[in-house]
């Protein structure tokens, strides 16, 4: 069952990933990304992260991703043109991408060959008492700098944004 | 590959393969919030990859961790946004070879 | 404790003050301080003498350690014996006497202060290279005294002629002062001492050399230092050029004091010199040389100032010779002598181109009616040069001769003909300059009195100086030589005095046109000398021209220029071409740079994967 699940799901994701790399237009990459999210968030399911399940689709297709969508509405943006082409992207950028992938590749075999198999439901710390435990115990430091963050991110996006539609 | 489970290696696998495509779209693909989303994309493959260590280490440090990614993430997404809102409104293009200013 | 450091303190104060404050200083209080300093100097000296009399014993003060390596040191010493006396008597009291007649003779010349402050300052290095009690305090009294002339010579620094003639002077002392240099390292190296006292006695020890040796080698390089020093064959051929100075300058370095410090140098040397009989017999045959070679020169010059620079260099052949041939005494009381006629004859030219701005002695004639006073102190110091009887030249030259005599017959023979061309040369410049009717028509005038009253002193000395025995009273400072006195020896160099005065009477007043006809029946000869054998234009193909063209080609055309500047400008350039291409990576393309950065990542993954870090 596990098995199925995975396919389906990581099928899933890699299709709408290419979707997002190869369609024209942006509002169609936009939503294939959101597609790209649903899956993950599912796959998340089955390794037992069921918090982190939760925020992807809250936050990330919920909010994040609805942030874009408006973005593209607001700036009309259209189909890409074929304008000018990086050579250095084409002819450094490929063998880098083949590389990357078959680097990234032989490591993970490398490292990983023999390590267990991921069953649902073997693992049951990913519950929202676990996480918010750790959050709030041993993570806390960093929990309150990123909320900090969050804070500077929101008065930055105000200020680059405020100064647009005052003209 | 059994109806028991699945090998770790293929979760870690998968993500290779999306951050693949993220790099793919972010080299390749010429407009600004498209770029941008494929930066997404790496993240996410990330965020799996944090997950699926989480499981095999039986820690829930990894789901943290992949937390905080997703809030640096959102931060980043706003203001990354409001800086194309900015560069479409000066240069009214969303072509990334036409913000070109620089060079040389 | 004499507090010997006065004697040289006093000049030194009188250029700090002079050199610091003399421009905005009234002409007045400049020479009152000037003057004043050597009065202090030279009436310290006489109360040391006072104070020290008989000076038997040599007299060392210590002052300070001045470098101290272990056991090896060097001090700021000074001593006094009879030596020094004689030397400072010479240097303090000639030095004031021309102090005080440069008041008159420089009066009207800019650059007033400048002058004295100079002349102060060598004053104080000529008295620390004589009070000097080892071999590095009278090293820098040695250069002390050829930076001064440099900057005397040089005094009329807007004439070309006279700043050439100043780095000649310097140059050549250099050659000489690194022969000197070799010798104080030998000495160093060998003896581990440098004071005269340490020396000397560790000389003794060793037994006489025949032939070469250490002890030769460093006499000879000494000697190397004292011909650039005392401009002797090799290296004299600055002096006649020096003649570019003012005539006091001429007067008090050229001829009284700086030149004679070769002499002095070798004479303190006397042990040294003593246990190498080869560099002594080598000190004698160029004192004998240079006297007769500078001679020969002197009878064809024209300009009076060049005539006495030469019969100088010739003078201080007969100083080396008399050193040579063992008198010691004898060469350091024709020192005192000469020191008296020389700078009489100097300041009585000097008196004579102050009135009538005239140096060619073809221009002159019939002075001796204006000039009264120049004229017969003049013939005074002419005719001690000349070696007439009983002047003070007359008795330092014999005992000069004969002493040549007793070491070397023919050396006594070409000094006596060497004596005899003296006479003629400085009586031909008396005659032609003071008698006959005048040549150009002149507003000639005596000097003034600060100019006149020193030539009369001067000229005093020059008649009387002799009855100074000093040469007796240096005796106990040096081996006795032999004591010959053989009447027929000086008789016959009287003699010959006395033919040289009279050729030039014959030549210059009796028979004016005879100079010229026989100067144009020797023809060649005769140009060779007045050319000066041409030896410096010799020195400028061998030694100069090598040295500019090489230096010019070699190290700068080659190696500063090739090497050096190629290597600073060529790292610029390196660093230019580098950052050129590295330029071509900031393409402006955000493109690139991701596909760079993917390209980064997936090195690192390689290294780290082969670094073992993928377990």
């Amino acid at each position: 069952m596990d098995g199925i699940l995975f396919l389906i799901f990581a099928a899933a994701a890699v299709l709408c990933g290419l979707n997002v790399v190869m369609q024209r237009q942006p509002i169609a990459s936009a939503l294939s990304l959101i597609g790209v999210m649903g899956s993950l968030a599912a796959l998340y399911l089955l390794l037992g992260a069921q918090f982190i399940a939760a925020a992807q689709v809250i936050v990330y297709a919920g909010a994040i991703m609805v942030l874009f969508v408006i973005v593209i509405m607001l700036l009309n943006a259209g189909a890409e043109k074929r304008t000018g082409v990086s050579l250095m992207a084409r002819y450094l950028g490929l063998p880098a991408l083949a590389g990357l992938l078959g680097a990234l590749s032989y490591v993970i075999f490398r490292a990983f060959a023999d390590s267990g198999v991921v069953r649902f439901g073997r693992f049951s710390a990913g519950a929202a008492r676990d996480v918010g435990q750790a959050l709030f115990t041993k993570y806390l430091l960093p929990f309150e700098i990123t909320s900090l963050l969050v804070l500077i991110a929101i008065a930055g996006a105000v200020v680059l944004a405020y100064k647009e539609f005052e003209r | 590959m059994t109806a028991a489970g699945v090998p770790l290696s293929w979760y870690l696998i998968l993500s290779a393969v999306l951050f693949a495509l993220g790099v793919a779209g972010f080299l390749f693909r010429r407009n600004i919030i498209t770029m941008f989303m494929s930066i997404e994309l790496m993240l996410n493959a990330v965020n799996l990859s944090f997950v699926a260590f989480s499981y095999h280490l039986n820690q829930v440090d990894g789901n943290i961790l992949a937390f905080f990614v997703m809030v640096v993430a959102a931060a980043e997404a706003a203001v990354g946004l409001a800086i194309i809102l900015t560069v479409f409104k000066n240069r009214a293009t969303l072509q990334i070879d036409e913000v070109e200013s620089m060079k040389n | 404790m004499q507090h010997l450091w006065l004697i040289p303190l006093f000049p030194l104060l009188g250029f700090l003050a002079n050199g610091l404050f003399g421009r905005r200083a009234p002409k007045r209080i400049v020479s009152l301080v000037a003057v004043g300093s050597v009065l202090l100097s030279f009436l310290w000296v006489l109360r040391t003498l006072w104070a020290l009399w008989p000076l038997d014993a040599p007299h060392l003060e210590r002052y300070f350690a001045w470098i101290q390596i272990h056991d090896f040191r060097i001090g700021f010493d000074l001593a006094v014996d009879r030596l020094t006396a004689v030397m400072l008597l010479v240097v303090a009291g000639v030095g004031l006497l021309i102090h005080v007649y440069s008041i008159g003779y420089m009066g009207q010349e800019g650059g007033y202060y400048r002058f004295f402050s100079y002349l102060n300052l060598f004053m104080f290095f000529m008295l620390t290279l004589v009070l000097a009690a080892n071999f590095l305090l009278l090293f820098v009294g040695w250069e002390g005294v050829g930076l001064c002339s440099y900057l005397l010579i040089g005094f009329y620094f807007l004439r070309k002629s006279a700043t050439n003639a100043g780095n000649k002077a310097f140059i050549v002392n250099r050659i000489g002062d690194f022969g000197f240099s070799l010798a104080i390292f030998l000495i160093a190296v060998n003896f581990r001492t440098l004071d005269f006292a340490g020396v000397f006695s560790a000389v003794e020890l060793r037994p006489v050399e025949t032939g070469a040796g250490l002890v030769t080698t460093i006499g000879l390089l000494l000697l190397v230092g004292a011909t650039g020093k005392s401009a002797q064959i090799p290296l004299y051929v600055w002096l006649p050029d020096a003649m570019e100075g003012p005539t006091p300058v001429s007067a008090l370095i050229h001829a009284a004091t700086m030149v004679t410090a070769g002499v002095y140098m070798v004479a303190r040397m006397s042990v040294i010199y003593l246990h190498a009989p080869l560099a002594l017999d080598v000190v004698a045959w160029i004192g004998i040389l240079t006297a007769f070679f500078a001679a020969t020169i002197g009878i064809t010059q024209f300009d009076i100032k060049r005539v006495f620079a030469y019969s100088t260099i010739s003078q201080l052949g007969y100083m080396f010779l008399g050193l040579g041939s063992g008198a010691f005494p004898a060469g350091i009381f024709h020192l005192w002598t000469h020191a008296f006629f020389k700078a009489l004859l100097f300041l009585g030219a000097g008196s004579v181109i102050h009135g009538i701005l005239e140096q060619d002695l073809r221009k002159m004639g019939g002075l001796r009616a204006k000039m009264p006073v120049t004229f017969w102190t003049l013939v005074c110091a002419s005719a001690s040069i000349a070696g007439v009887p009983f002047t003070a030249g007359f008795v330092s030259k014999d005992e000069i001769l004969l002493a040549a005599h007793h070491h070397a017959p023919w050396m006594y023979w070409l000094g006596t003909i060497t004596a005899g061309m003296t006479a003629f040369y400085v009586f031909r410049a008396i005659f032609l300059a003071f008698l006959g009717a005048p040549r150009e028509a002149h507003h000639a005038h005596e000097s003034p009195a600060v100019m006149t009253v020193p030539l009369v002193l001067l000229a005093a000395l020059s008649l009387g100086g002799g009855r100074f025995n000093v040469s007796r009273w240096l005796e106990p400072l040096f081996p006795a030589p032999e004591a010959r006195h053989d009447e027929a020896l000086v008789v016959i160099s009287v003699a010959a005095g006395l033919t040289g005065i009279g050729l030039a009477w014959l030549f210059y007043v009796a028979r004016p046109g005879l100079a010229d006809v026989v100067a144009g029946r020797l023809g060649a000869l005769y140009r060779l000398v007045y050319e000066k054998y041409r030896v410096d234009e010799l020195y400028n193909v061998t030694v100069v021209q090598p040295v500019v063209i090489g230096a010019r080609n070699l190290f700068w055309q080659s190696v500063d220029v090739g090497v050096i500047d190629a290597a600073a400008n060529g790292i610029g350039t390196r660093a230019r071409g580098i950052g050129s291409v590295l330029r071509l990576l900031q393409s402006g393309n955000i493109r690139s740079y991701a596909a760079w950065v993917a390209l980064g990542s997936v090195a690192a993954l390689i290294a780290i994967g082969l670094a073992g870090g993928a377990r």
